[in-house]
Formats: C-alpha cells, structure tokens, sequence
C-alpha cells in the first residue's frame, strides 16, 4: 500500500474525512457550491436538506461516483495513512481508503443469495488469497483458509442482521426492511472506516426504523466505524446523529448538533419549511441574525 | 369476469376479412403474377386460382382462430413450468450430466458407430466448448458477445501460421492459441470497457468482421481466401503419427492401421479440451473472480461500491473466454488441415450465442443440450434441407415463448450455508451490459 500523499493535508485526530470548498457542476448547473464539513471519527453525521439540495452528489463526490470540479476530500484512515478522494477511482476508494456505501435505491445483486452478496463484499481480501485466480482454480489450501474466514465473517453479519435464516434465499426474495439491513451489511463486510448510507430509512416501517438505530449505534461503538447519512427521516436523524449539515441549493447553511440544527431559523425555512403567510417574518429574522440583508 | 358478451362473429369476421384483404395484397403480386420467359420476350403469366386459395386458408384459420383460441374473454393458460417438474428436471439433471459424460467416453466403441457419426460427434463437441467458453463472457459475466467467432478465427489461424511458417507442432501450439487469443480478447475488451448493452454487442459484432475482413485480404499472410491448406494434423502427443508404416501410431501400438485411428483420437481430444473447459469454468464459478463476473452482470455500479475492480473483472472475462475459443480453433484448424475465412463468418457467432441463450445462460449443462439439439439436429435433418432452418427457426421462437430465459434458467448459488437451493430464474438479471 502507498504511503499517504505527501501534499495531504495534516488533521485533527478526531476528524476521520475533511470536505474542503466541494463544488459539482455539471454543465451550468451548480449542484453543490462550496460546501465544507468534516466527519468526526465517532460520530453519526447526517446529511440533510430538501429534495434537489445536492446531498446526494455530495455523497456520489466522497464515494467516488463523481469527480468533484472543485474541492478536496481527505481522508484519515489512521495516524500514518491518509487518502485524497478526489484522487482515487471508485473502486479504490472502497478498497484502500475503506468508504463504503448503500444506495437510495437499494442496489443488492438480487440473483445471488444473502451469503453470495457478503462474500462479493470481500472480494478483494478473497481475490488475494486465491492468489489473482490461478491458486484458487489450483485448489491451494491458503485460499480454502480465506474463503472458510469469508464466510464465517459473513454470517457473523447475517446473524446480527437477524438473516442467518434467509442466508441461502436469494437477496431479491427479501423483505424490504431485510434488503436495507442486507445492503448496510454487505458495506460493512468490505472493512470500511466511513459507511455512507443514502436514506437507509427510506420505506421503513417505524418499528424496522428502531431497528436500523440500533444497527447503526452498534456499527459506531462495536465496530468503531464512522457513519454518514442522508436521510429524510427526521426522528431517525435527530435520534442517532450526532452532528448535522444541512444543504440547500447546493450550499451549506447550517452545520451543528442536532439541536443546534433544529433551532436554526434558515434551517426551519429551506428544510422544514414555513406557511406562506410566515415566509416574510423568516426571511426578516434570517437578514437580522446575519446583520442585514447580503 | 365472465360478463356475457355480444356474440363474437362480427368482430371475427371484420377481422379475418382485414387480414384475407392484407393477405391478398401480398399474394397477389407474388403468387398471383409470375415473369416468365418467352424465346426473347418477359411474358406475365396470371394465377389467380393461387391466390384465392391463400386469401381463403388466410380468411377461414383466422375465422377459426378468432373463433376458439382468441375467442375474446377466453382465459388464457399461461405455458410454463411448474416450480416441482423444475425441481423434478434439476434432479434428473444431477444424474444426466455423469450419465453423458459416460455415453461420450463410450460413443466410438459403441455397436452401429461409424465414421460419420464420430465425426458429428466432433462437431458437436467442439460447438459445446465454444458454448461453454462464450458462457463465461454472455452467462456468467453478462456481457453480451456478438462477435466470439473472432477468437476462434485467431486460434485457427495462431496454429495453422505458425505451423506454416515455424513448423511448430500442435500440442506447442495448443496453448500458443490460447494465449494469443486471449490476448486478442483483452485487446477487444479495452475499448468496449466503458459499452453496455446494444452498444457493445455492435462493437463485438465489428470486431469479429475485422478479424475476418483481415484474414481475407492479408493475402500474403494468411493465403487471402485460398485460406490455408495442408495445416498439419496432430500426432499422437508427439510420439507417433497417424500413418500406416511402421513408425506409425497402428504400429507402434501393435494395431492394424486403420484411417479411423486418428479420428477417434480426434474425437477424445476435444472431449477431453470441453470437459477441461467444464472443469475450470465450473471451479471458477466458486472463486472470487466468478462471483464477481456474477455480481458485475447483476450490478455493475454496486460492484464498484465494494472495492470490486470492474475494468480487471471484464477484462478477465474476455481473456478466459477467448482462450478457450483459441483452443477450439486451434483444434478446428488441425482437424479440417485447411481453413479460410469462411469458416469465421457472423453466423458462427450467432450459432454459438444461440446455443447459449436456449441453453440457459449460465447453466453448463443446458449449453451441451443445446449445442446437441442444434448442431445435431441440424445434421440428421441433413435431408430436408430446404426447410430445416423453417423448422429450426420455428423451434428457436417456440422455446423463446415457452423458456425465455433457456433450457435451464435457474442459477444454482456458487457457495451455501445449510441448503443449496436453485435460484429462479425470474429473479437473475439477464447478460445485457
């Protein structure tokens, strides 16, 4: 593995991922505009704003789907490793800077079973161990060791995600609460440092919704991995997270604890959203906290 | 709903009178008017008796037909299987691949063999591995291949030129074709890297005119379409000859020398390349690289998400199938001991994606039935040669409705916990990227 980038800039210890001046264009339109934030090592981050605020492209800019036009993303895995996002490809940011991520639309590999999709997962470890194919077609025993660790691994996960039951089924014929928690688990099993789920609520029932709490919490204290999510689901965001960034339009407008957020008068106006006849009143107690009108 | 209906008759004969009237449009200029000559002169010769008999079976089968089978309201019985005669299918499956294994090894000692059969065995055969070999590119990695005959061009080629210009033998050549054929198949899989879909069937399908356009006019290369004659034909590992006399194989065995010796070689040999190509198809299958082949006709953006590294997982899936491609060409070469362009044509590669989509994508015992039924079939119907591929097409569109996902459509999981179950194949997402 190579040494961290000599031009990575030196962070805080506690701060696992930087996002510094991030801008998306594409073509004249302006998705994300200058926004900047840092994910904490042990914290839930959430990610919030209404529809079209770019907190999705924010997310496709840290998981490597899209190259960001302007702006830095750095990463510390550990003391002496540090990664620049931009700079990777979308593959290597799974593999060497450990990001993992779910989709809005859940993206399982729906033919395959629950097992087969938490060994994909481990792909590159697997990949290794059957020495790029040729030991593994040869039947080496070092290869057999790494696939018997693979799949205890993977049903360490489908028990805690309460599917060891259904791990033969494959993963299209699942519930959907169970397809969520599947996709949250197969993220998990590529050993990541920061798992970026997209809506990981979106279509639960709220007794699923408690659930994937828990699943959450228990993945930040047992696992010790950082969680960033965008999410609608404003009981689960102010129940887990423990540091909120709001977008809107394509830039930040507010940045803080939970509660901080949602007491934020610009954030009651863009996300939660104001009565028509009360838009006036805001927007004069928004000028007055910000000293005037820009 | 069964709510009474207005009688059916008008409707059906307004519509058999519209289709008795498109009927006599087409009819009536192609069967009804025919060119004949006349000493020097282009005479038109009128059969209108020809003509009304289309436009009546045309009128009264669909009469018939609006009246019974598209009878409006009629419940439709959808044509499929059962999930337990699938299951019951699996099970025999289990038991017939073994069983036609054993059958193959057996075949040229068995009673009423002769020549022509081995022969079409070989055929068969060889079909069979390119169908397993196409089956790692189209099945299992979903990438849909238009133009495979390309690799088995290059292998052909790879060991009648370097037999030609180097002398080399078969078996140094073997693996030779092989590795220049997936080396071939890797050069294809870089620019198609970033296609999906439509697209990159067209750039496949190109690929392989390519190949053959520049075989046809390399002419001081490749012999243009003279092709090559006299490829030489494989000895008995290097150790014999297939000739009579006394260093020949006959006689070196202590056999009577007979022309069928090395025909039955033959035969073994590309048994023995198709069940090795069986052998590492299905152990790939269970290892990373097959699962992520899978996982990558799945979900390509997901892959990408896990750290998986598309552009190497393509690209292996090229390589891998073009190898053995190179390895069924070479044998083509060696057995035919001539060959051209011809032999390379776009219908090959349809042949060998047909075989693999009725057969069942992915599924390696669905390929060899297909191959079978096709290349065999085609064979024994040798005689009716002018309606066969009626017969054939008509087949191909009937398992279509029935099957439309291949003989064996459902996806046996490459690892399990407690149980192996199959995997319908409604929910596999189809090779189309």
């Amino acid at each position: 593995m190579t040494a961290a980038p000599a031009d990575a800039p030196a962070l805080p210890d506690d701060v696992l991922l930087r996002v510094e001046h991030l801008t998306m264009r594409f073509g004249g339109l302006v998705a994300v505009d200058d926004v900047s934030f840092d994910v904490k090592r042990a914290d839930i981050t959430a990610l919030i704003g209404p529809n079209g605020a770019g907190k999705t492209t924010v997310f496709n800019c840290v998981t490597g789907f899209y190259k960001p036009t302007v702006g830095r993303l750095t990463l510390k895995k550990s003391a002496g490793e540090s990664w620049l996002l931009e700079r990777l490809r979308d593959h290597q940011i799974a593999r060497r800077a450990g990001v993992a991520r779910t989709f809005q639309n859940i993206r399982l590999f729906g033919g395959m079973t629950a097992l087969e999709n938490l060994l994909v997962a481990q792909h590159a470890p697997l990949m290794a161990a059957s020495g790029m194919t040729i030991l593994g077609v040869l039947g080496a025993p070092g290869f057999a060791r790494a696939e018997r660790a693979a799949i205890e691994k993977a049903k360490g996960w489908l028990e805690r995600i309460g599917l060891i039951e259904r791990a033969d089924d494959p993963a299209a014929d699942l519930p959907y609460g169970d397809q969520r928690r599947l996709e949250i688990a197969r993220a998990m099993c590529t050993e990541p440092v920061l798992l970026c789920l997209d809506e990981p609520a979106a279509g639960l029932n709220p007794r699923e919704s408690a659930e994937l709490n828990d699943l959450l919490r228990s993945i930040r204290a047992d696992d010790g991995v950082a969680v960033l999510l965008i999410e609608h689901d404003m009981s689960v965001v102010m129940e887990i997270s423990d540091h909120v960034v709001v977008l809107d339009y394509g830039k930040k407008i507010a940045d803080g604890s939970p509660q901080a957020v949602r007491e934020d008068p610009k954030v009651i106006a863009a996300y939660l959203g104001v009565e028509d006849e009360e838009v006036e009143e805001v927007e004069r107690e928004i000028e007055a906290a910000e000293g005037g009108p820009a | 709903m069964t709510a009474p209906l207005a009688s059916p008759l008008p409707h059906a004969l307004k519509d058999a009178a519209i289709t008795a009237l498109i009927a006599f449009g087409l009819a009536a200029p192609m069967m009804g008017l025919v060119t004949v000559q006349v000493g020097g002169d282009l005479a038109l010769e009128q059969h209108w008796d020809r003509v009304a008999w289309a436009v009546g079976i045309v009128f009264v089968g669909r009469l018939i037909l609006n009246l019974t089978l598209w009878r409006p309201g009629r419940v439709r019985t959808k044509l499929a299987v059962s999930p337990k005669l699938e299951a019951r299918l699996m099970k025999l499956a289990r038991w017939l691949a073994p069983a036609a294994v054993v059958i193959a090894i057996a075949l040229p000692f068995l009673p009423g063999i002769e020549r022509y059969q081995i022969d079409l065995g070989i055929l068969v055969l060889t079909y069979v591995m390119l169908g397993w070999g196409l089956n790692i590119v189209v099945g299992l990695a979903g990438l849909l291949d238009l133009g495979y005959v390309a690799f088995y061009a290059v292998g052909a080629y790879s060991y009648a030129l370097l037999a030609q210009y180097f002398g080399l033998s078969f078996w140094l050549c073997l693996p030779l074709a092989g590795l220049l054929a997936a080396f071939w198949g890797v050069l294809l899989g870089f620019p198609v890297l970033r296609l999906r879909g439509d697209y990159l069937a067209i750039v496949t399908l190109a690929f392989g005119e390519i190949i053959r356009i520049v075989l046809l006019n390399w002419y001081w290369f490749t012999g243009g379409p003279n092709g090559i004659t006299n490829v030489p034909r494989p000895s008995f590992f290097g150790i014999a000859d297939f000739v009579s006399g006394k260093d020949g194989f006959a006689a070196m065995f202590g056999l009577k020398f007979s022309g069928l010796h090395r025909i039955i070689f033959l035969y073994y040999l590309i048994l023995a390349l198709a069940l090795i190509t069986n052998y590492v198809v299905i152990r790939l299958r269970r290892l990373p690289i097959g699962r992520a082949w899978e996982a990558l006709r799945e979900d390509e953006i997901a892959c990408r998400s896990l750290g998986v590294n598309t552009v190497n997982t393509k690209l292996t899936a090229f390589a891998l199938g073009a190898m053995f491609a190179g390895f069924a060409g070479s044998f083509f070469a060696t057995r035919q001991g001539f060959i051209s362009p011809e032999s390379f044509t776009f219908i090959e590669s349809a042949l060998i994606l047909a075989i693999v989509v009725l057969g069942g994508m992915g599924s390696q015992f669905g390929v060899a039935i297909a191959a079978l039924v096709m290349i065999g079939g085609f064979e024994l119907f040798r005689e009716f040669k002018d309606y066969r591929m009626i017969v054939f097409g008509l087949v191909m569109v009937l398992i279509m409705v029935w099957r439309p996902r291949g003989l064996v459509s459902s996806r046996t999981p490459s690892v399990f916990l407690k149980e192996k179950k199959a995997i319908s194949g409604a929910l596999v997402q189809e090779g189309h990227g």
